[in-house]
């Protein structure tokens, strides 16, 4: 007992990936992949009650799951599983039958090793997780093989490779300073770099920390490391879009989490909140510049997801219970209202036949019902109530007001108002535009489509409204676990 | 700590292996030639090889026996075939300089070796053996930074593909003499990088398709804003 919901939480992206290499078939293949998808969002939440209850350590000391890593698994099978049924709709728009199979085998491959980087114990093994996502996403945003996406392929694998070399470095620096107290040989978990760190000496763990924080930064697109992001991001296939921002990114956040984590108890914890709210601040401002003036609808959605990354990093730099909650909460309510955005962009692109705001309009004459389901998610997603953004960044700002941040809330405020009003005009344009030039197409069988945005809409209403007390046990007890408290 | 035993005849082996090894990268940086940054980072990887060996040899961690006998067979044959075999399709035989000319990169890359020195004579606080950590530093951050500088200033896939080589390279010749305690890491990234690799070559042999004939990133100017 114990090992068992990890261990299908494991298998059943595995089974989907073998039935899909294995039959070629594609019905198969995509029934498959929403099936794992949905075991394993159910597999999430006992996961995460477990953890709630104790941290373990299973498998000779490689797999940890503690609350933490939990609460990312649940964020990455809510975007799986939303995505993977509007896959089921959409990949079927493509016309590329006869490699879909291979989609979904890379589909669910991402997927798994996702979920991998949140249960590893070993900080190289952690590495290694975050590469393979690398590899694996790379062949899906290059999926449709138009020059523009194999441009934006070629750009994230060699930016992103290239940052995380850096967070090796930094590993290894990690592993270096960690040896002095530890001795030369010793198994590099976090708990054990979190013990050894208050005794490394400062410069060192300073450099070997941003480092970590620019390498993993990269591939959570934190400014102005995001550079490969708004290309993959709009250029892969809509589903794919919604797990690199609504899952990958959270994976990545994840490491940044667990660093500050290692540092909290060493001297220079407070320069280490400082890089992070620095980072978080200048990606929130960059990201709100870029959504003004914006022209794609998909990189529109990218540099939101850049935005909302930034409102993470803050209230993780902030820190106290508040900011981690507020980040946290954040993570869970970025995924759902992320996959939303990006299904409804998919939607249009496919129906309007472009890529450009200024193709689309009157959406709600072509979509009457995922329309508004769209609208409504674009007013969340600016961070209006009565959405869970809302909630979450409110969260945040109470958290890093009182405190040495105060600068930065204010900064923080004028460009969630420049966000709210810029992201709204976008839609404007949108909905209630003048006449469009030419005809939106019918898209056929669009209850595959409708049906996540309804899944993704609905928690995220409820959310808004009302905090499950609950949530709040689990947060309280991730913040005392990134401080080192009994777990 | 290894480190703090060693004598002055191991110092100084460790040192000129490592040394070497940053000058191939300075060849690298100055070279006109595709074939020659194969050529110089096939060297580079056999010192790397030669370096895991001596580190065996003198501090008993016999695991690094293995790690250099792999890093030879990968990283010096296997991987240097591959990239000749790119080279010899693509009828791309030089690197274009648009930004940068080599000998102006070349100083740019001296700079960025004193300012990884500086930054390395910072982080270490250890009296015993000081100039071989301080030195491993040093060419583990400024391989860094030749790496980055080659991957900005370079067009070429392929080039591309050898700078972020150069920047692993890095972290492994550095990672040898600093923290030869843990091998099972480092074993796992040998063969990571090979899947790295594997990946962009993928890339590469579709971007080849799609583009028919170019494969310099200065063409990938579709995505901006």
């Amino acid at each position: 007992m114990g090992q068992q919901p990890l261990a299908i939480l494991f298998l059943a992206p595995l089974t989907a990936i073998s039935l899909s290499l294995g039959l070629r078939r594609v019905r198969i293949a995509e029934y498959a992949t929403v099936a794992a998808a949905v075991i394993d969002l159910l597999i999430s939440v006992p996961l995460l009650v477990r953890a709630l209850s104790s941290t373990q350590i299973l498998w000779r000391g490689y797999i940890r799951l503690d609350t933490l890593g939990a609460w990312v698994i649940l964020c990455i099978s809510v975007v799986y599983a939303l995505s993977s049924i509007y896959a089921v709709g959409y990949m079927r728009l493509l016309n590329e039958e006869e490699r879909l199979p291979l989609f979904y085998a890379l589909f669910s491959g991402f997927a798994f090793t996702m979920l991998a980087a949140c249960v590893t114990n070993n900080v190289g093994v952690f590495w290694i997780a975050i590469e393979l996502t690398t590899l694996v996403s790379t062949f899906l945003v290059g999926f449709e093989r138009e020059a523009e996406s194999t441009e934006a392929a070629w750009k994230y694998i060699v930016v992103v490779s290239g940052g995380l070399t850096l967070a090796l470095l930094g590993t290894i620096l990690f592993y270096w300073g960690g040896s002095f107290v530890l001795g030369p040989t010793y198994s590099m978990t976090w708990a054990t770099l979190r013990s050894s760190a208050p005794k490394v000496y400062p410069p060192l763990l300073l450099v070997s920390f941003l480092l970590v924080l620019v390498g993993y930064g990269t591939k959570a697109g934190l400014t102005p490391m995001h550079t490969w992001l708004p290309d993959a991001h709009s250029e892969s296939p809509a589903p794919v879009s919604a797990m690199l921002s609504g899952a990958l990114l959270n994976a990545s956040m994840l490491g940044i989490t667990r660093f500050l984590g290692v540092v909290s108890g060493a001297s220079i914890t407070r320069f280490a909140h400082s890089a992070v709210v620095g980072f978080g601040i200048f990606s929130f401002a960059l990201a709100a510049l870029f959504i003004v003036r914006q022209t794609g609808i998909k990189r529109l959605m990218a540099y939101s997801s850049v935005e909302h990354i930034g409102v993470q990093a803050l209230g993780l730099g902030f820190g106290g219970p508040l900011g981690v909650a507020g980040a946290l909460y954040h993570m869970l309510n970025h995924s759902l209202n992320k996959s939303l955005m990006f299904f409804g962009a998919g939607n249009a692109m496919r129906a309007y036949g472009t890529k450009e705001i200024s193709g689309i309009r009157h959406v709600l004459k072509t979509f009457p019902v995922s329309g508004m389901l769209w609208l409504l998610g674009a007013v969340g997603i600016a961070g209006a109530p009565p959405f869970a953004l809302f909630l979450s960044e409110f969260t945040i700002l109470r958290a890093g007001i009182g405190g040495r941040f105060r600068w930065v809330v204010i900064v923080f405020i004028v460009f969630l108002i420049v966000v709210f009003i810029a992201f709204l005009a976008h839609f404007r344009s949108m909905y209630f535009g003048e006449e469009p030039e030419r005809e939106a197409s019918r898209l056929p069988e669009a209850i595959w489509r409708t049906l996540p945005m309804w899944l993704a809409f609905l928690p995220l209403l409820l959310l808004g409204l009302w905090w499950p007390h609950g949530l709040w046990d689990v947060f309280a007890k991730i913040y005392s676990g990134l401080l080192g408290g009994a777990q | 700590m290894f480190l703090a035993h060693i004598n002055s005849l191991q110092a100084s082996i460790f040192s000129s292996l490592a040394i070497v090894s940053l000058l191939l990268t300075f060849v690298m940086l100055g070279s006109h030639w595709l074939r020659n940054y194969v050529y110089a980072f096939a060297a580079q990887s056999w010192l790397i090889a030669a370096l895991s060996a001596s580190v065996a040899y003198f501090s008993g961690y016999k695991e690094l026996y293995a790690i250099a006998v792999l890093t030879a067979l990968f990283r010096g044959l296997v991987l240097p075939w591959l990239l000749m075999r790119i080279v010899g399709r693509l009828n791309v035989r030089r690197e274009i300089h648009t930004i940068l000319q080599p000998s102006s990169s070349l100083v740019i890359g001296a700079f960025a070796v004193m300012f990884a020195f500086v930054i390395a004579n910072h982080m270490n606080r250890q009296q015993e053996a000081a100039h071989v950590v301080v030195l491993a530093l040093t060419i583990m951050l400024s391989m860094k930074f030749l790496g980055f500088l080659m991957l900005s200033v370079r067009d070429e896939a392929v080039s591309q593909i050898l700078a972020l080589l150069v920047l692993e390279n890095g972290i492994f010749l550095g990672s040898q003499i600093l923290v030869p305690g843990m091998p099972l890491l480092i074993e796992i990234v040998i063969l990571f990088d090979l899947l790295i690799v594997v990946a962009c070559f993928g890339m590469l042999v579709r971007f080849l398709v799609v583009h028919a004939g170019t494969t310099s990133s200065r063409s990938l100017n579709r995505l901006v804003g």
